[in-house]
């Protein structure tokens, strides 16, 4: 990247998209843990059945999208008028989306203790 | 020609929204590897801006249409606990499970797919809502447009895995049944 983009990029704050790109990843892996949660017991999964004929499902991706959004309002409140880190949000919404792919995949979730 | 009510909510959930979405996101990546390509200042009209944010906005509806009409009309219909002594081909989960050689669709194919297919349309909104915002930003907001095209990427891939296991669950256990809609008469 030479001089003049640099300059442009600081130009325009990054911090309204790094808080989207966090808060998304964040909801995913959100997501990820509340169905191992709701596969670990009878218990956890009537607590998560808000409604009946879907099942945890319906308890599980209500409350991911809930902290999402909650994630999104807080980070962009706090993020949009200045840039962030762009790099080290990136990497960290890698990690979260590859937990969040590890955690809802079958065998996997069958490692963990509980099951 | 007719059609159970089971049968077109199912199609209008997985072809329709599901499958019209899963194409739109691969053009979505298309679009974003192509600006990606570009050196200097993409040129692009109002008009074809305005049809880029017309765009952006279905892909997000599918996304969502996709996972709701998914889990809140058919996905109850899969999963219907039979009466003691029914055919279990009316209740496709329990059908699958009696059956060691078909027991993986249900407990890997379904229990993966309800959950990963969820993934997509939330980063889809974060990449359209990116898109979006930063529309006029250009090659000056390059960084970003690459983790956009990553998160364009990875919902093509969760929104793929989804779609191939319920296509192949589906053909294994059909979701069917409901009342039947004439679609015509056809010769008598």
């Amino acid at each position: 990247m030479n001089a003049t983009e640099l300059r442009t990029e600081a130009a325009v704050r990054t911090g309204a998209a790094g808080a989207a790109i966090l808060a998304a990843s964040l909801g995913c892996c959100a997501l990820g843990v509340l169905a191992v949660i709701g596969d670990a017991s009878k218990s956890a999964a009537r607590l998560l059945s808000f409604w009946k004929p879907t099942g945890p499902l319906s308890g599980v991706s209500t409350l991911a999208i809930l902290i999402w959004l909650i994630a999104w309002f807080v980070l962009h409140r706090l993020w949009r008028d200045r840039d962030c880190a762009l790099r080290k949000v990136s990497l960290a919404a890698g990690v979260l989306l590859a937990v969040a792919f590890l955690l809802t995949f079958p065998p996997f979730e069958d490692l963990l203790p509980g099951k | 020609m007719q059609i159970t009510w089971r049968d077109l909510m199912t199609a209008t959930h997985g072809m329709f929204f599901g499958g019209l979405f899963l194409m739109a996101v691969f053009g979505m990546v298309v679009l974003l590897a192509q600006s990606l390509g570009t050196r200097g200042e993409l040129q692009r009209t109002q008009a074809a801006l305005r049809w880029e944010r017309v765009y952006l906005v279905v892909i997000v509806l599918l996304g969502w249409a996709a996972v709701l009409s998914g889990a809140y009309i058919v996905y109850p219909w899969y999963r219907a606990l039979p009466p003691p002594g029914a055919d279990l081909a009316g209740y496709p989960q329990r059908l699958l499970l009696s059956d060691p050689r078909t027991a993986g669709w249900h407990t890997l194919g379904m229990e993966w797919k309800e959950h990963v297919a969820w993934f997509a349309p939330m980063l889809i909104t974060a990449a359209a809502w990116i898109l979006i915002r930063f529309q006029s930003a250009g090659q000056e907001m390059r960084r970003v447009r690459i983790t956009v095209a990553a998160f364009a990427l990875t919902a093509l891939l969760a929104t793929a895995i989804a779609a191939g296991l319920g296509a192949l669950i589906d053909k294994n256990a059909p979701v069917s049944g409901g009342s039947i809609i004439h679609l015509s008469r056809g010769a008598e």
